[in-house]
């Protein structure tokens, strides 16, 4: 399986091994999606976690042990085919690139392994073809 | 020489030969102008993108007994239509927001619904809700009405854009040090975006640049069905800088179109959203140029490397009036994804969309090699290079002491 979550470090955690361990011990690969790591405050991390069902539940069981906040992303960035138009304005926010322009079609591609949820693109599609949808 | 009559002749017989602009750039390098201009007869051209100046008349019909919405007020969805007309006559324009809109107090606003989202769906053959006040008189006695309409049941609807299809159009870059939102997009600060909003080599004024074929009464492709060029474009102007072949390096010409909406496409006109700066809609429209001789072999192939854009600040600049272009880059550049301003590597970032620029050419092309859509001639010229025109800008004068 596959998820993306949201996990949420306490301040004083922070030179605890825990990605570490979390592919050490629990065979899971993780992909960081983005992280505010932050010394004195509390940090935060979107990352994809992906194993067998029963290394991921011992995973996030883990984690909660430790003292993180996991919190499943349950948005889901999801673009209409039918409505897209193609126009590129959504192209000038995604910063990680999953909305980038085909040169050859000039058709406006969407990436989904790339995206990090950050809604972006959601709020300036001017034909509402990419929405949020809570499908967790 | 060929004159249209003669090129309409040969549409009739399945005889023309009708390509794409994009299509033209290659025949053209491959047998040069003068043979390109004997063998292709039409290149076809379309552009997509944002046209605020854009809008649907609309005869709703009498009512029993009769209203008189006329100098009256009406909204369609909640969007407010114009209604400074005769009895039932009223215009919904593109830009137009329902009145509890909270536009840009939350800035940067969202815009969801405005008349370009109005007419899309009236294209699209939805119901539409009607709501109108009047002030009642004799012959129109009912001073209120609520209901439906939708394009089976009113009598005319038409689209009448006083504004489209720019020949060429802004690059717009920001250098300020804060986000803004424009009707070119999210421009981001300094100078890491820049935004362009024009079909290049595709775009039908550019393939026409002098306006020896495209005219008063031309048939066109208008968001999915036909239309025909009325006028110039409000703001229309041959007078900006050009190249020495005449191209123009900056926004000059516009049209301004009308086609019956009832047979138009909702795929080719499109409400839309611009954050924090309004709604709009996406009109999709498209030009056949007759390549009545070499020159105009000549300029239908001209490609992106050809078309020169000014890149203007729209941080400071543009909303301050200030003419001002940092520099001057073009259509091959712009969609390589990057462009260099003045030593400065930029991001580039389409508003309009080529790849249905490039459906709305070829569609036009498959109508006109079918016979289903012959050319015209125009009744008469667009104002053209050296004529009169030249731009206003209003000067705002004291009320008190005009
Ligand atoms: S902004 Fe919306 S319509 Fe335009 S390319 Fe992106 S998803 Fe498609
Ligand atoms: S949500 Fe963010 S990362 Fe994902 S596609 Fe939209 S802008 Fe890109």
């Amino acid at each position: 399986m596959k998820k993306r979550i949201i996990i949420r470090f306490k301040k004083n955690m922070i030179d605890k091994p825990i990605v570490y361990r979390l592919a050490k011990d629990f065979n899971l690969i993780f992909n960081i999606l983005r992280a505010n790591v932050l010394p004195k405050a509390d940090s935060i991390m979107v990352v994809e976690l992906e194993g067998s069902d029963e290394d991921y539940q011992r995973g996030i069981e883990y984690l909660v042990q430790t003292g993180c906040d996991i919190e499943p992303i349950e948005q889901d960035i999801k673009r209409d085919e039918a409505k897209c138009v193609h126009c590129g304005v959504c192209t000038s926010v995604c910063a990680p690139s999953a909305l980038y322009l085909n040169r050859d079609t000039m058709k406006v591609e969407f990436d989904y392994e790339r995206c990090v949820a950050c809604e972006l693109c959601v709020r300036v599609c001017p034909v509402k073809a990419l929405n949020v949808y809570f499908d967790y | 020489m060929k004159t249209i009559d003669e090129i309409n002749e040969k549409i009739r017989s399945g005889k023309a030969v009708v390509v794409t602009a994009e299509e033209m750039i290659e025949i053209t390098k491959e047998k040069g102008t003068k043979k390109a201009s004997e063998y292709v007869d039409v290149v076809t051209t379309g552009t997509f993108g944002p046209m605020c100046s854009s809008g649907m008349f609309l005869n709703v019909g009498h009512s029993k007994p009769r209203i008189k919405i006329g100098g009256g007020r009406c909204t369609l969805n909640d969007v407010p239509a114009y209604c400074g007309l005769a009895a039932v006559d009223i215009y919904i324009g593109a830009t137009a927001m329902p009145d509890d809109d909270p536009r840009n107090m939350v800035y940067p606003g969202a815009f969801k619904y405005g008349g370009g989202h109005v007419i899309e769906e009236f294209i699209s053959g939805r119901d539409i809700k009607l709501v109108a006040t009047a002030y009642g008189t004799d012959c129109y006695p009912k001073k209120k009405i609520e209901t439906y309409i939708n394009k089976y049941n009113v009598n005319e609807a038409y689209l009448f854009n006083p504004r489209n299809s720019y020949q060429n159009y802004n690059v717009a870059v920001n250098l300020t040090n804060r986000i803004i939102y424009t009707y070119m997009g999210i421009v981001k600060p300094n100078l890491h975006s820049a935004n362009y909003c024009s079909a290049g080599q595709l775009s039908p004024l550019l393939k026409d640049p002098k306006y020896r074929t495209i005219g008063i009464g031309t048939k066109i492709f208008l968001g999915g069905g036909v239309g025909f060029v009325t006028w110039n474009g409000t703001q229309h102007n041959p007078n900006v800088p050009r190249s020495p072949d005449g191209i123009p390096r900056a926004g000059a010409g516009t049209l301004a179109t009308i086609g019956d909406a009832k047979q138009m496409d909702p795929s080719f006109l499109k409400g839309a959203s611009f954050i924090g700066y309004g709604a709009t809609m996406f009109v999709g429209l498209g030009i056949p140029i007759p390549v009545i001789d070499e020159e105009m072999a000549y300029f239908t192939s001209r490609s992106d490397e050809d078309y020169w854009a000014q890149v203007v600040d729209y941080g400071n600049d543009y909303p301050n009036r200030n003419p001002v272009s940092l520099c001057e880059v073009n259509y091959a550049q712009l969609k390589s994804g990057k462009i260099n301003v003045n030593g400065t590597e930029v991001p580039t970032f389409p508003i309009s969309s080529y790849s249905k620029a490039r459906e709305i050419a070829e569609l036009l092309k498959d109508w006109i090699i079918s016979g289903r859509f012959l050319l015209t001639n125009p009744v008469a010229p667009l104002p053209g290079v050296g004529s009169e025109i030249k731009m206003n800008a209003l000067e705002v004068r004291d009320i008190e002491n005009p």
